[in-house]
């Protein structure tokens, strides 16, 4: 399965990265890879934003704009209902908003 | 049972008085019904978990999956105990989603480990990941609340590899000494990564979308939809009913047959069609993917069997294959908050095409529709 293409915010610096491998190990979809002993994007079509490798590269090599691939979380912004029952983009920085479970079986947006 | 009221570390973990703003009472959330006895540890006396799923926890996962009290399924957050865990035993982090919560420990039997359960305010790993209450800050209170370093000597914790969006494990290790593993996307695969020596297959560390788990977000698409669906059918028959040119009960009814058959079949497009078949649809845009489902449905209303009297006419038609396809197309793009590969960037350049275009194809529809009720005939071509 694979979405739009040519869009992703994802962006590696190599010279920062110390090739400790952390990028490849959270990443969901096989995006970072490891190849002599940097980390490389093998596949950035099939990024889905998670921000999990840029959150967790010691280096700060690694820059996403991160945030929930859902449509309903934009049009919520858009709409300004930061507070309804699903979530909004705003949510990430809203402590007390309420995005509601598991889509992503287990996972997943709101 | 015992008492949980007394204030050592392992117990009161779990209850936040206030939180990180210091102002509102965090809310109080439920031991788990899987609770079975306790295990007495230097922090206190920690709740022991079956690992079977009794036939409760299953019509709770029925429950949530239909949108049932879904936001309010939350367990108390804290250490736990699965098996007979001692102080070489690993620790397991996750969140206080209950299904999530249950998932996992059905997933340990014959194991020994703790659980450390994050207060994501009933929000499951992923999701809570994405807005940071699974994260950093929250764990490492729990590690501190709870008073881990007494009850385990393994300096390590480990994590789902989901949770990673939140959680940055090198500021884990700063603040609290312990080492984040990021073991397997799906709680299933933690007894061989366990026995593996905490190594994970390639297959681990992908997320897949297969059909079961695509077939499973399906009830959470179709209710709101259905809803919205019985409303606007409701609002189109009332209004045939006054503006057309027959009696109000019989331009009410022909209405009412055809609305109701349109928006349904609208719906199972959007909502069902589109997750099934998701990587088997035409285009990799999910409007687009819900677009030919919308068309090949509403070429089903063409075909489908109204009683003697009830026939569409040539407007009528043609008002449908506008809804009918904007609508699925709509409901098809809505199933990207639910899908586990779009990104927010391409998300938001598909809708800054798709949503106009599905506006207007309503608002083209709509018009076409009243004319077939003005005119005389129904506007027969």
């Amino acid at each position: 399965m694979a979405y739009l293409i040519d869009v992703v915010s994802l962006q590696l610096s190599e010279e920062r990265c110390t090739g400790c491998g952390m990028c490849a190990i959270v990443c969901p979809h096989r995006v970072m890879v490891l190849t002599n002993g940097r980390a490389a994007i093998s596949d950035r079509d099939a990024c889905m934003e998670c921000g999990a490798c840029a959150r967790n590269c010691p280096e700060e090599a690694i820059t996403v704009q991160a945030g929930v691939g859902c449509a309903q979380a934009l049009i919520n912004t858009a709409l300004g209902r930061s507070s309804v029952t699903c979530c909004s983009m705003e949510n990430g920085r809203d402590e007390d908003a309420d995005c509601s479970p598991p889509a992503r079986s287990g996972s997943g947006c709101c | 049972m015992t008492d949980f009221e007394s204030t050592s570390p392992a117990e009161s973990c779990g209850t936040e008085k206030i939180n990180r703003s210091g102002t509102t009472a965090a809310k109080e959330y439920p031991l788990p019904p899987s609770v079975t006895g306790t295990l007495d540890t230097a922090a206190g006396p920690v709740p022991q978990l079956a690992t079977r799923l009794d036939w409760r926890d299953r019509m709770g996962m029925i429950r949530v999956r239909w949108g049932i009290g879904r936001m309010n399924y939350a367990i108390r957050p804290g250490l736990y105990a699965v098996g007979q865990p001692g102080r070489d035993s690993e620790v397991l982090v996750t969140a206080n989603y209950r299904m999530t919560f249950d998932l996992l420990r059905s997933a340990l039997k014959g194991l020994d480990v703790w659980i450390l359960v994050l207060d994501t305010r009933g929000i499951n790993v992923w999701c809570a990941a994405g807005k940071g209450t699974f994260g950093t800050d929250e764990l490492v209170s729990k590690i501190r609340d709870c008073d881990l370093a007494s009850v385990t000597d393994r300096r390590r914790l480990i994590l789902p590899q989901l949770g990673a969006p939140g959680v940055a494990a090198h500021r884990v290790r700063e603040l609290s000494g312990l080492r984040v593993v990021y073991g397997p996307i799906e709680a299933r695969d933690i007894p061989a990564f366990l026995a593996a020596n905490l190594k994970t297959t390639p297959g681990m560390r992908v997320k897949s979308f297969p059909i079961r788990e695509r077939a499973s977000l399906i009830p959470m698409e179709l209710v709101p939809s259905l809803k919205y669906g019985a409303v606007i059918a409701a609002v189109l028959t009332i209004l045939s009913g006054f503006l057309g040119r027959g009696t109000f009960a019989s331009d009410a009814l022909h209405a009412g047959l055809v609305a109701t058959m349109s928006l349904g079949l609208a719906v199972v497009a959007g909502a069902v069609v589109v997750p099934l078949l998701l990587p088997y649809l035409p285009g990799r845009a999910f409007s687009l993917k819900g677009m030919w489902t919308g068309l090949a449905a509403a070429s089903g209303l063409a075909a489908a069997p109204f009683p003697s009297g009830i026939t569409l006419s040539g407007l009528e038609l043609t008002a449908w294959f506008l809804l009918i396809p904007a609508l699925s197309s709509f409901l098809g793009l809505n199933f990207t908050g639910s899908s586990t590969y779009t990104s927010l960037s391409g998300v938001r350049r598909e809708m800054r095409v798709a949503v106009p275009l599905q506006a207007g194809a309503s608002a083209v529809g709509l018009a076409v529709w009243i004319m077939a009720i003005l005119l005389p005939g129904g506007g027969a071509l």
